[in-house]
């Protein structure tokens, strides 16, 4: 599904990224974790776009995408979250969602122009369709006219999945799903995780420090320890590798 | 619960026109525009009909500023291309015998494109600069779009500093040779435009605008072009200032290259802010306050001074002055316009006689 060879990434003399490659199986999720600068996010970064590595290549399908702009690899089906989240704050959770969908429609200018028609059909359709679901099943529908900023950071975050979501992508991107959540608010957005997977068959690349999330739903983990990719395997080859031992999780007390 | 306010199919939901005092507004409106020159004199249509050129303008920026987030000092150049557009190409299908009740039929379409063609133009470096900066591109685009229209060197098209006289339009032979038939026009136009550009928002196009305003990085990873979708903005907004500049033609049946000079620009701006950045009501609020403020302030100056030499001197710079006061003001405590005014009272007139606020 997802193929990353060798991606190198430098700013100026700092390299963030050195040689990193791995793969990520179709409809398996796939956790990518490392201290706190150790390049994930720059790895994010360049599996979506922002970043054009210095050398290696992204490849999804079988397709080279390295040098495709952002907008043109969710039109292959690549969808992401972000960190801090990044949701559309002047706008309601549903117009957060549609927007998700913008490479599914086909509405252009002038029957936008018009409404009345095709666009109008287009957009009861996919108002039915986002209904059923994304926000029926991610258990959104109590605040679907809810503007952004009015909603607590929990929902935020699921709102931004089901943002998503709703683009049906192939390879979901998640930048620290469960960052800063208490544990019941882990435990939800887990279950939610797994509920896509096995839903849709979507294949899921999670950046993520909750190691207990990340252990336990992960069937495969990669690490990184500044730029570099110190080891990567099944959770339990991970947990038991002496390297990301010393680099990330510490010795057992 | 809200009362008038259940939804039982999701088209119901998707209405624009939620409830029904939103519904006997618009409707009260249009009746009122109709009714309007059957009942109002000379000078109540001339207001009008500055009013109305003045939403489609407003409509515009508010593609662009209001909705895309870029941010532009350089719309009256756009209406100033609508302007002479309109009339240079209605002169040249004269010259070519084209039909006269034909003529506004292209000349303004026409008129239109070629703004919005040029709106590609300076829309260009949107794609790279933002903010303060895309203001002072475009404004620099506004002032050479002046400084073209008064060269010597194509005086010979636009008139230079003496302007043109623009033709009155026929319709199929209706000749609208008064204001109070330019009315019928300039109305059709606003009322047009203004719903024409409200679909837009009810789809992804508009909704793609929306989100490069909100957080353009993150429009990007949803598949939003960038490129394409500022460019589009760009291009229907300045579209919607050439057709301001049009009507603007065939009202006064002449135009002159200072009508468009900075002042335009900014009051297009000011409009805005006033009414509402970013919503679809805002033009339209701000327009009227925009056009009424110099009335009244003629009308208070002539009250407290008598119609003396002296009145007429200090009007124009405290018509400055009362713009830059009512945009601080609005910035300070009513940010987000009439429109959220109006918004509260709807919501008020909702909920009444259950819940207040």
């Amino acid at each position: 599904m997802l193929r990353v060879e060798d991606v190198h990434l430098s700013f100026g003399g700092v390299k963030a990224l050195q040689g990193v490659s791995f793969e990520a199986a179709k409809g398996e999720i796939t956790g990518v974790i490392g201290p706190n600068g150790a390049g994930k996010t720059s790895l994010f970064n360049v599996l979506s776009g922002f970043y054009t590595p210095s050398t290696g290549r992204v490849i999804v399908d079988g397709q080279d995408i390295s040098g495709l702009k952002p907008n043109a690899r969710a039109e292959l089906g690549m969808a992401r979250t972000f960190q801090n989240i990044a949701l559309f704050r002047g706008m309601s959770v549903l117009d957060n969602i549609k927007l998700g969908c913008h490479t599914r429609l086909n509405t252009n200018l002038w029957s936008a122009l018009r409404y009345f028609g095709s666009a109008q059909k287009e957009e009861l359709e996919l108002r039915a369709d986002l209904e059923e679901r994304i926000i029926d099943f991610l258990e959104i529908d109590h605040i679907r006219k809810a503007p952004i900023t009015a909603l607590p950071y929990g929902l935020q975050k699921r709102v931004e999945l089901a943002r998503a979501l709703a683009m049906q992508p192939k390879l979901l991107m998640l930048d620290e799903p469960v960052a800063g959540m208490n544990r019941e608010e882990t435990a939800d957005m887990a279950r939610f995780i797994l509920d896509v997977q096995e839903k849709f068959g979507t294949t899921v690349l999670l950046v993520e420090h909750d190691m207990h999330m990340v252990m336990d739903i992960c069937s495969r983990i990669v690490v990184l320890n500044f730029g570099q990719q110190i080891a990567q395997g099944t959770p339990d080859e991970i947990a038991n590798n002496s390297a990301v031992v010393d680099a990330y999780l510490g010795q057992a007390a | 619960m809200i009362n008038g306010n259940l939804k039982a199919t999701y088209a119901a939901d998707e209405r624009i026109n939620n409830n029904a005092y939103k519904t006997a507004f618009v409707w009260g409106f249009a009746a009122l525009a109709a009714l309007f020159p059957f009942v109002a004199n000379d000078y109540l249509i001339l207001i009008a009909c500055q009013y109305g050129i003045m939403v489609v303008a407003v409509v515009g920026v508010n593609v662009l500023t209001g909705y895309t987030g870029l941010i532009s000092l350089g719309h009256g150049g756009f209406v100033a291309i609508g302007a002479y557009g309109v009339t240079i190409i209605h002169a040249g299908l004269t010259a070519l015998s084209v039909p006269a009740g034909l003529q506004p039929f292209i000349a303004i379409p026409a008129a239109m494109a070629l703004a919005a063609g040029i709106g590609l133009l300076v829309g260009l470096p949107s794609l790279r600069v933002k903010g303060v900066y895309l203001a002072v591109a475009t404004l620099s685009a506004s002032f050479i779009i002046i400084f073209l229209i008064e060269l010597d060197a194509l005086a010979p098209f636009t008139g230079g500093k003496n302007g043109l006289t623009t033709a009155d339009p026929s319709f199929f032979g209706w000749v609208l040779d008064t204001q109070r038939e330019v009315y019928a026009l300039i109305a059709a136009c606003a009322f047009a435009t203004v719903l024409l550009v409200q679909n837009l928002f009810r789809t992804r196009v508009g909704r793609a605008f929306i989100a490069i305003r909100e957080r353009d990085y993150s429009a990007e990873i949803l598949g939003v072009s960038l490129l394409r979708y500022k460019l589009t903005s760009f291009a229907i907004s300045a579209a919607c200032c050439g057709l301001a500049g049009a009507l603007f033609a065939y009202f006064y049946a002449r135009v002159l290259p200072e009508q468009f000079e900075l002042l335009l620009s900014l009051q297009l701006v000011a409009a805005l802010v006033v009414g509402g950045m970013g919503r679809t009501m805002g033009p339209v609020f701000g327009a009227l306050v925009i056009v009424l403020a110099p009335e009244f302030l003629k009308l208070t100056l002539g009250a407290l001074m008598g119609s003396t030499v002296e009145a007429a001197q200090i009007r124009a710079p405290l018509q400055e002055i009362f713009f830059g006061a009512l945009i601080i003001g609005f910035i300070m405590f009513e940010p987000l316009g009439i429109a959220q005014i109006s918004d509260r009272v709807f919501r008020a007139l909702n909920r009444w006689p259950f819940a207040r606020g």
